[in-house]
């Protein structure tokens, strides 16, 4: 066992991981913050999407250890600091974004990244952006359409509520 | 997963000591080899994380060579090349999703030579200079086959220069579950002449496809190899597509990346 | 009114925990103590297991015990819910599904053992380590090839591979053949409906609690119906009485079907817990996923449609092979049979129907009901082969469909149903307007410019859903009654619980059924609360699938709410003074009719529960009722779908442009939410058609095993989705008027995908007529080759 340790949601952590610990198993296990999903184990879900110094990865598919000294970010970080739901947040609930939830910590966090790298993307570049989340509810129409509102677009002309 | 040590060195020499140890494994950007790792294919003793080396990371222009670290993630490549070689900065912004690419590495990509990976590609068809703990290889001489490479035991790559073409494009058909390149080309044309190279499509990996260069090299448009033909012997054949299929893709691809170029 | 009742798009309350990282999946929940589970699976499609020695294994870091196939002694099989009795009125074919293989195994996935130790990798690791020594027999993979005379036996004690040969109506039979010797024009089609994995984006999980001091069992499961796996594992698989045994589905992350079954790895760990005396958890990789849930669809068919020289359908005969792969999970032999062929009229008028399925073993992983689960058959089969028809007889697509809509309700279809409502020409007449199909002819044109080949398809569907009344599906061979039950317990403040033997895995309970009762009552939604998920302290349900849950789960929350207004009434009457005959309510306020004299409903549920001025000789105080709803028919929802396609002519590639749907789904509760549901539907429709595929070789492994390549729809694969429900023919026979809204997308968009491809190929010269799903590219671009 190796300790690491990282500022999750902005607090100092710590703890003990062998070599292959997943940086989601020491987030849902180590520390309890099971918002972060596991939908597969091939890296392609992205219910596992987190954020490392900024950056979305998967964190299925990167090792505790390899989070040592980051600033890491996972959907329990995401509301604002009073507790209410975040502007991406709140689009999602407005337009119906999420059905079982299950996928949906990942679509926020890789949502959020699209947002800070593009902060008015175009219908197609959001589809293209989520090439590494899957949703098995949604048909994708509605996750689409509410980032597209969390980002000032107007998306009264789309069809469907 | 079995279990393993991680080691972090700082610089290539630590990398090359600690790579010396018995069943130890260098890891990238770990975007093949964790989920490798998990299904229990793999079975190192040590991993090698070569993301704590900051000599391996970030772009360079050498004269007219763009010269990117083994460490360079894919996304920074999209960013950082977007003006030095658009083509190959095209390309790296089109691997995986978002999230692979702010993990996944040039070097890593390379070193695993995954016959659908896109990186090999633009390497082969660019004639980039693999350049290594212990020398230069020329990409002609890095691709062996599937998985296959020139490397050493031990060996790590730490950069790669590329010639920049005068005009390049890569065309990328997706195969429709992994997204990986179903059949991918990228052309690439030099003063001297334009290379052709195609990833997805040979159950050899990556390779070049010469008549076309030939053609290419006498008149850079697609109607230069409408007269063509690939044989589909030796294309993979699967549930995505049969041999013949990719034989035609990689036609009708390099023709894309002709007029795109 | 108060905001937010019965039509209301009230945003969802349970949002706000799922997208705060506060949902509560059954992967979240630790028991103190708790050991873990893995299964060692077979690697083999079929064989005979020699040698299974776990010794070595057991010596290994961490094991607390290994169970085999002897441990099980004395254990039930894993039951099936549906008895299906053949063509020769014999009941089907019936193998033991045991828990962990006895001295066989007969798919790729199949448990052997199972270790519980204390880490995961401890578990797998010893897993890896018990020598299992199969002798590997042939496997049968296909389905035609299993039911041919000397091939190898998936069940050695059964006569055959062939678990059932059904008829239905099997009195038909000559009639149909007849017709379709006579008629003036048959048009046949032979299709394949792809094999499917669900994959849910939770994968499963189970947890095996038992209780020394109560000799209490707890098994939290990722279910779509907690009570059903309650009452199958413990009457028929271990013995439990349910006054013993709990069950717990919290949030689950989707089922799509593949959630309803009583699965081995259940009962595993509800037996493992008490043998070890620990909690036994088991997490479910995607990998693991892929080889143990329960996969959808897999049939092959031929389909004949007899015509007139008009048009007129006089008669269709339908041949099936559908595969239950190795063993008969929980619902399969009703898929292809009353689920399927009891579709087979669709919305039209035809006097004459035959179908004909063949149910067979083979060496793969069980198939059981997915999303539709045999409507999508149905419809797929038949929308096809009209489309086909209209084309070898020159008649518009959409004219031929008119032409034989049923208009006239309530109406008998010669397959045993009666369709209660529905105005088939309405949804048509929405959908051409939606599509703006006057307007394709000049998106062809623009098409054509960019070098693109474009095609419209249009179809309809219908589906059976509010699954189902009791006494028919009895006759049908359900082992079950599918009622659903609601307990509406009023507290003394006015606040209300319901608690529903429905259960929600998205589709958003927890702010429709409020949406209910508030609506019923005239109060806020926000002063309900539902509970559900939990056999502890919900009333016996059914829980969630066919489309049921605002039907028939809907239905018996406002028959209790019901209940409870009499009773409230009556105590209103006695506040009052009045009558109760003269006492009405509205708005939360009981008033005597015709006065100004009234009380508040929180004034009401206080006396139920203080009743110091109260009418005790007569009525008991509290505030509390439960129903149960068995329905009296099926609902009906039915619509017309179109999809609009690009297709590259280099590459075969397929680009859904656009896709309407216009359904009748009667009353409409909450749109939003109906609306995501028809979304939902659509993308794992588009998804069947065009990309996914469980493909397994001939020795029976899965090719597809992982999201590598089996693949899933992807935002970039789907356009935005113009649907409309405001075509509504109320369901005629329960008290919402409802009729279902779930299915309805995977149902309606196949056959319209495969229709606009066809379309595009043809208007471009290629003689193609069929392409079997997924239309993959390289299946295109392949049957444009060809003509």
């Amino acid at each position: 066992m190796t300790k690491v340790s990282m500022t999750v949601n902005g607090k100092a952590v710590s703890g003990e991981v062998e070599g292959r610990t997943l940086l989601v198993d020491f987030l849902r296990q180590g520390l309890g913050l099971t918002g972060t999903h596991v939908g597969c184990d091939t890296s392609q879900c992205g219910a596992c999407v987190v954020h490392v110094d900024g950056k979305a990865v998967k964190s299925c598919t990167m090792f505790a250890l390899e989070a040592e000294g980051a600033h890491v970010t996972t959907i329990e970080g995401m509301a604002n600091p009073d507790g209410s739901l975040s502007t991406l947040q709140q689009a999602f609930q407005d337009h119906h974004g999420l059905q079982c939830g299950f996928c949906t910590p990942g679509m926020i966090m890789s949502a959020a990244a699209l947002l800070a790298e593009n902060p008015r993307p175009s219908e197609a570049e959001i589809r293209e952006y989520l090439e590494g989340n899957l949703c098995r509810c949604t048909g994708y129409h509605n996750i689409v359409k509410a980032i597209m509102a969390a980002s000032g677009q107007d998306v009264s002309s789309i069809a469907a509520e | 997963m079995y279990n393993f040590e991680i080691e972090r060195p700082g610089t290539i020499e630590e990398a090359v000591a600690a790579l010396a140890a018995e069943e130890a494994q260098a890891l990238g950007g770990g975007q093949t080899l964790i989920p490798t790792l998990k299904a229990r294919l793999a079975a190192p003793a040590k991993l090698v994380s070569l993301s704590g080396i900051a000599e391996l990371k970030g772009l360079r222009r050498e004269g007219d060579r763009l010269v990117i670290g083994s460490g360079t993630t894919h996304a920074e490549v999209a960013r950082e090349a977007a003006e030095a070689y658009p083509a190959l900065a095209a390309l790296a912004g089109g691997i995986g999703d978002p999230a692979v690419r702010n993990r996944g590495t040039i070097g890593g990509s390379l070193a695993n030579n995954d016959p659908s990976a896109c990186y090999p590609a633009a390497v082969l068809a660019s004639g980039a200079t693999v350049i290594t703990s212990t020398r230069e290889i020329a990409a002609d001489d890095f691709f062996q086959g599937m998985f296959t490479t020139a490397l050493d035991d031990g060996e790590i790559i730490t950069s790669v220069s590329f010639p920049v073409p005068q005009a390049a494009s890569y065309q990328k058909f997706e195969q429709p579950a992994s997204r990986f390149a179903l059949v991918g080309v990228f052309v690439a044309k030099f003063a001297d002449g334009v290379r052709v190279a195609v990833t997805g499509a040979s159950e050899d990996g990556v390779f070049r496809w010469s008549e076309a260069e030939a053609a290419l090299s006498e008149d850079f448009s697609a109607d230069a190899i409408s007269g063509l033909s690939v044989s589909p012997e030796g294309m993979i054949g699967d549930l995505h597509g049969t041999p013949e299929y990719r034989a035609h893709l990689v036609k009708v691809l390099t023709g894309r990346a002709v007029a795109a170029a | 009114m108060p905001d937010g009742g019965i039509g209301a798009s009230s945003k969802r309350r349970e949002d706000v925990r799922f997208l705060t990282g506060k949902g509560n999946y059954t992967d979240d929940i630790n028991i103190h103590g708790q050991a873990y589970v893995h299964f060692l699976r077979s690697d083999v499609a079929h064989g005979r297991i020699r040698r299974l020695d776990t010794a070595e294994a057991e010596k290994m870091p961490g094991v607390l015990r290994i169970f085999t196939a002897a441990d099980f002694e004395g254990v039930g099989g894993i039951p099936c819910g549906w008895q299906v009795t053949d063509r020769h009125g014999n009941p089907m074919q019936e193998p033991k599904h045991p828990v962990l293989a006895e001295g066989k195994v007969r798919y790729v996935g199949e448990m052997i053992a199972g270790v519980v130790a204390e880490t995961p990798a401890q578990a797998r690791d010893a897993a890896e380590a018990i020598v299992v020594d199969i002798e590997e027999l042939p496997a049968v993979i296909d389905m035609k090839e299993a039911v041919k005379d000397g091939a190898p036996k998936v069940h050695d004690e059964l006569e055959s591979n062939l678990c059932y040969d059904w008829g239905f109506v099997e009195e038909n039979r000559e009639a149909v053949d007849e017709a379709i010797r006579n008629a003036h024009h048959v048009t046949t089609l032979e299709l394949v409906n792809n094999r499917l994995v669900a994959n849910p984006m939770e994968p499963r999980v189970a947890i095996g609690v038992y209780d020394r001091a109560s000799d209490e069992h707890t098994l939290y499961t990722t279910s779509q119906n907690p009570h059903v796996i309650r009452l199958l594992m413990g009457a028929f698989v271990l013995g439990i009485p349910e006054h013993k045994l709990r069950v717990i589905s919290p949030d689950v992350g989707g089922g799509f079907g593949s959630k309803i079954f009583h699965y081995a790895e259940e009962a595993f760990c509800t037996f493992a817990a008490k043998a070890v005396g620990r909690p036994v958890k088991w997490t479910c990789s995607r990998s693991e996923a892929f080889i143990s849930d329960a996969q959808g669809r897999d049939h092959v068919t031929k389909i004949e449609l007899a015509l007139d020289e008009e048009g007129h359908f006089l008669a269709i005969r339908t041949d099936t092979y559908a595969n239950m792969g190795a063993y008969l999970s929980t619902f399969a032999p009703s898929v292809p049979t009353w689920l399927h062929g009891t579709l087979m009229a669709g919305n039209y008028k035809t006097p004459l129907i035959y179908v004909n399925v063949k149910a067979v073993f083979t060496n793969t992983v069980p198939v059981d009901a997915y999303r539709g689960a045999g409507r999508p058959e149905a419809s797929f089969q038949l929308e096809r082969v009209i489309d086909k028809a209209a084309r070898e007889m020159g008649i518009d697509p959409v004219e031929l469909r008119r032409r034989n809509f049923i208009t006239e309700f309530p109406y008998a279809t010669p397959v045993a149903v009666e369709y209660d409502t529905g105005d088939y020409n309405a949804t048509m007449d929405k959908l051409l307007e939606m599509a703006d199909v006057a307007g394709f002819e000049k998106r062809l044109e623009e098409s054509r410019k960019r070098g693109k080949l474009r095609g419209l398809g249009i179809n309809c569907y219908i589906e059976a859903c509010g699954i189902a009344p009791s006494s028919l599906v009895g006759q049908l061979g359900a082992r079950a009654g599918l009622y659903e039950s609601a307990t509406v317990r009023v507290n003394a403040t006015g606040g209300l619980v319901i608690m529903t033997g429905s259960h929600s895995h998205g589709q958003g309970h927890e702010t429709a059924f409020p949406q209910v009762v508030a609506d019923m009552i005239g109060i806020d939604p926000s002063m309900v609360e539902v509970v559900h998920g939990d056999t502890a302290n919900t009333p016996m349900g059914m829980g969630t699938y066919g489309s049921r849950s605002l039907a028939v789960g809907g239905s018996a929350i406002v028959r209790a709410t019901e209940k409870i207004i009499a009773k409230a009434k009556k105590i209103a009457a006695h506040l009052l003074e009045a009558s109760e005959a003269d006492i009405e309510l509205k708005d939360g306020q009981f008033t005597v009719a015709g006065t100004d004299k009234s009380v508040a409903w929180g004034d009401v549920t206080l006396a139920a529960y203080v009743p110091h001025n109260y009418p005790l000789e007569d009525l008991e105080p509290g505030l509390e009722e439960t129903a149960f709803y068995d329905p009296s028919n099926f609902t009906y929802p039915a619509g017309a779908y179109a999809c609009e396609v690009e297709v590259d002519p280099d590459t075969g590639k397929v680009e859904i442009v656009s896709f309407c749907a216009a359904d009748d789904f009667g009353n409409v509760v909450n749109p939003m939410i109906v609306d995501g549901q028809v979304h939902g539907g659509l993308g794992q429709g588009i998804g069947q058609a065009l990309l996914e595929h469980a493909v397994y070789d001939e020795n029976g492994q899965l090719l597809t095993g992982s999201f590598m390549d089996y693949a899933m729809p992807r935002a970039s694969d789907v356009p935005f989705y113009k649907v409309d429900h405001s075509c509504q023919t109320p369901c005629t026979h329960n008290p919402l008027g409802v009729k279902g809204c779930g299915e309805a997308g995977a149902i309606g968009s196949p056959p319209a995908v495969v229709n606009a491809v066809v379309d595009a190929l043809q208007r471009a010269g290629h003689d193609v007529t069929h392409i079997d799903m997924p239309l993959t590219p390289s299946r295109v671009w392949a049957a444009m080759q060809q003509g």
